[in-house]
């Protein structure tokens, strides 16, 4: 059980200063996940928001070493800075014990990035990968991505007279990396911080390659008020919306369990994208919504029952 | 020590011996051996390089980025399809400054899809801020490929050393090879000024350049091209003082005295040597200009070739599909335009897609500028030379 | 206080940049509220510092020691998480 007082007595590695909407959840996370590690570590960064915002020339928020190259490739771009790192390694030419983590949001990971991100675990580079997941292409303005959930309005389905809103389910990544068998993975967000703490710090302790899904509530992109990040953040878990559990040696365990399940509208009601949803003709898309939560959870139980 | 060698095989002995750190790369025909060849040496213990076998070309030129940027020495191969799947981060591979080294097979550009030899493939990716060394036979890949990487370290811009697709990548000949001691002695270590393993002094690469920074960054590129011919001469001249070969940015075969040259890149520049003395035998006063640095472009050497000539037949194997020819032909044109030689120019596209080029038809090319020069006047600048239906 | 922007060859090249310069660039004019942090009522449980976007809290020796308003983009996320029954941060209005 990580401590705050102790993680506070840290330096801070992503420093203030950066240019993230006020409330943004992937500046919370980027924080977070930094100030986890044990261990030194070497960033890299998918192009998108956190990349743009943290490093605009010539102010960098990272006070780690860092490298952007483009969209879809930081799990490549990663792969090669370890590789460079087990040359050296091996010549003795270098002799601190490194961690590597590669960001990437749910665009440049769930869509343009996916490819990267399977060779990247298949051929089990030792990079812990972060997904900030914010459910849609942010950076650009808010289109929908395939982890952006069903009926949410995004520039690129959005909530309009004749369909009403995105008409898919959400992509399970976790699901396709953990079929990938990573060295660990997990799904977590910061309203949880230990799970999230608790979690990096495995994943980088994990020998081999390993991923974590960060549920990123974003202010804008969702439409609410700045301030309720961490409610949304939260709740998101308590719906089950974003179950929080890990894979490791083929096991599955739910980390974070909700004293009791609340229905999907009670998150679907406080952000802006969802708002149509109440006032559709029929209730089709937010049930389907609720059935496909509902479907992973149970299968989630059933999973981690194994034990 | 001389062996018989295909160009595929010289290129893969030459980075060997050259041990680079990290090789990320992609099977690509025809460049799809040096890959192999070089798993091998992996696999066999003879390098200790870091091999990974990347899931695409993007993937590859993304790999090596990363970690040259760490600092350490990088090479990969490939070909046409492969380099157009780099292209966007060929720029920023340049733009980064990471010394990267590619040892290519030049292969026509789909569509429609061939895998045979012309030069469309790196031209293609011309204004990436690469360097471009384009080879004439087995020996030259073998000895660039070596140049290469010494010229990148030194230039801080990455590089790529092609050879023709199937003539001389699978074609054999004989080559001298150096000691395996002599290579890395060669080359030294690579130096480097900043490493992202180096977590002390943390560093950010990459960032993100709004108006008021990004002309100032890519005006450091610009001039980092602008130093890089003394770069190339000087590393030449070295390797020429220790091993006994030298090259030239442009290879001048027999200019002296030319009435009428050819201009061409690649392998057939050796066939039209042989053209050249073919010619010569019948008294024909003919020459050849190889362009062997593309980029950057060698205009002083090359407008110091052309001084004397008055007519000039480029070859290209490529076209611009721009209306106005081939590259070659267009660059020749650039630099001949405020020089004081003068001479004739026509354009003959030839070769696409491996379409082969023989002694003979080139022998015909210089009868025909001989031709130009009689008349004074050049009726088709351009012309699509050896294609059906013309 | 605007910095004279370096000419081409003045730069380092490659792009490379010195790491966590963002310390120097201010946020804080972003804010239309600012929070107000009572020494007196905190008990520095440190939820408000694990949940500032903007590192804008600061801590010393495990104990809160106020707000980086240089930085501080007000967007109340510390306020709204401070334990209820303690609400020791409260967001007003920025007065310009």
């Amino acid at each position: 059980m990580a401590k705050l007082k102790e993680l506070a007595a840290q330096e801070e590695r992503f420093t203030g200063g950066h240019r993230g909407c006020a409330g943004c959840g992937a500046s919370i996370i980027a924080r977070q996940v930094l100030m986890a590690a044990e261990q030194p570590i070497v960033v890299g960064c998918a192009t998108g928001c956190l990349e743009v915002f943290s490093t605009i020339y010539p102010y960098s928020a990272w006070n780690v070493p860092y490298i952007h190259n483009a969209f879809e490739n930081v799990a490549a771009t990663m792969a090669g800075v370890e590789a460079a790192y087990k040359a050296l390694k091996k010549k003795g030419k270098i002799k601190k014990d490194l961690r590597f983590i590669a960001f990437g949001g749910d665009g440049g990971t769930y869509d343009i990035g996916i490819q990267a991100l399977s060779g990247m675990i298949e051929r089990r580079h030792r990079v812990l990968y972060v997904c900030y997941n914010n459910e849609a292409y942010m950076n650009t303005g808010i289109q929908r991505s395939s982890a952006t959930p069903r009926g949410a309005h995004t520039t690129t389905s959005p909530a309009g007279k004749v369909i009403p809103g995105k008409m898919q389910l959400r992509k399970n990544l976790t699901e396709i990396i953990i079929a990938h068998e990573p060295a660990y993975a997990a799904q977590t967000t910061f309203g949880y911080w230990n799970d999230l703490v608790t979690k990096v710090r495995k994943a980088l302790d994990a020998d081999g390659p390993s991923f974590i899904n960060i549920y990123a509530p974003c202010r804008l992109g969702w439409a609410y008020a700045p301030e309720k990040t961490v409610k949304v953040s939260k709740m998101s878990v308590e719906t089950c919306i974003w179950p929080c559990y890990e894979y490791q040696d083929g096991k599955y365990r739910i980390t974070v369990k909700p004293k009791e399940k609340k229905p999907i509208t009670e998150f679907l009601k406080m952000q802006g994208r969802f708002s149509h949803l109440f006032k559709w003709k029929d209730d089709v898309p937010i049930k389907e919504f609720q059935a496909e939560v509902d479907t992973i959870w149970e299968r989630l139980l059933k999973r981690s029952e194994t034990e | 020590m001389i062996v018989a060698r295909t160009g595929n095989e010289a290129m893969a002995e030459a980075m060997r011996q050259i041990n680079p750190d990290v090789v990320a790369a992609y099977p690509i025909t025809p460049a799809t051996e040096v890959v192999q060849l070089f798993s091998k040496f992996v696999h066999d213990g003879l390098v200790d390089t870091e091999f990974v076998p990347v899931e695409s070309e993007h993937s590859a030129c993304s790999a090596c980025c990363g970690a040259s940027a760490a600092g350490v020495r990088v090479m990969t191969s490939t070909s046409s399809q492969g380099l157009a799947l780099m292209h966007e981060i060929l720029f920023i591979a340049a733009g980064l400054r990471l010394p990267i080294a590619i040892c290519l097979v030049n292969r026509s550009l789909s569509s429609p899809i061939n895998i045979h030899c012309d030069h469309s493939d790196t031209l293609a990716s011309r204004d990436a801020g690469w360097l471009q060394i384009y080879t004439e036979n087995v020996q030259e890949a073998y000895d660039t490929t070596i140049q290469l990487v010494k010229i990148a370290e030194q230039a801080l811009l990455p590089g790529i050393v092609s050879t023709d697709a199937f003539i001389i990548s699978h074609g054999m000949e004989r080559v001298e090879l150096l000691d395996d001691k002599e290579v890395p002695k060669f080359l030294g270590e690579r130096k480097v000024e900043y490493s992202l393993l180096d977590v002390d002094n943390p560093i950010t690469i990459g960032g993100l350049d709004l108006q008021d920074y990004f002309y100032e960054h890519k005006r450091s590129e610009i001039d980092a091209m602008d130093h890089v011919l003394p770069i190339i001469e000087k590393v030449q001249k070295e390797f020429g003082d220790k091993f006994g070969r030298y090259y030239s940015t442009v290879d001048e075969y027999k200019m002296d005295d030319a009435e009428v040259a050819i201009m061409a890149m690649g392998s057939t520049g050796g066939t039209a040597k042989v053209a050249v003395e073919r010619m010569r035998e019948k008294g024909k006063k003919v020459g050849l200009v190889r362009c062997r640095v593309y980029r950057p472009f060698p205009e002083k050497a090359m407008l110091k070739a052309l001084t004397k000539v008055k007519v000039l037949g480029i070859m290209d194997r490529s076209d611009t599909l721009s209306t106005l020819g081939g590259h070659l032909y267009n660059d020749a044109r650039s630099i001949l335009y405020e020089s004081d030689a003068r001479p004739l120019i026509k354009n003959y596209i030839y070769g696409l897609g491996g379409r082969d080029i023989s002694i003979e038809e080139i022998e015909t090319i210089y009868e025909e500028l001989f031709d130009i020069q009689k008349s004074g006047k050049v009726d088709k600048n351009i012309v699509y030379f050896g294609v059906r239906g013309e | 206080m605007k910095k004279e922007k370096k000419g081409w060859k003045d730069l380092p090249i490659g792009l490379v940049l010195e790491a966590g310069t963002c310390k120097d660039f201010e946020t804080g004019d972003w804010r239309s509220e600012k929070p107000i942090w009572d020494s007196e009522k905190c008990t520095h449980c440190l939820i408000c510092w694990i949940y500032c976007p903007d590192s804008c809290i600061t801590v010393k020796d495990g104990k809160i020691q106020g707000i980086d308003y240089k930085h501080c983009k007000g967007c109340g996320i510390c306020a709204e998480e401070c334990p209820p029954k303690i609400k020791a941060i409260t967001m007003v209005r920025e007065e310009k």
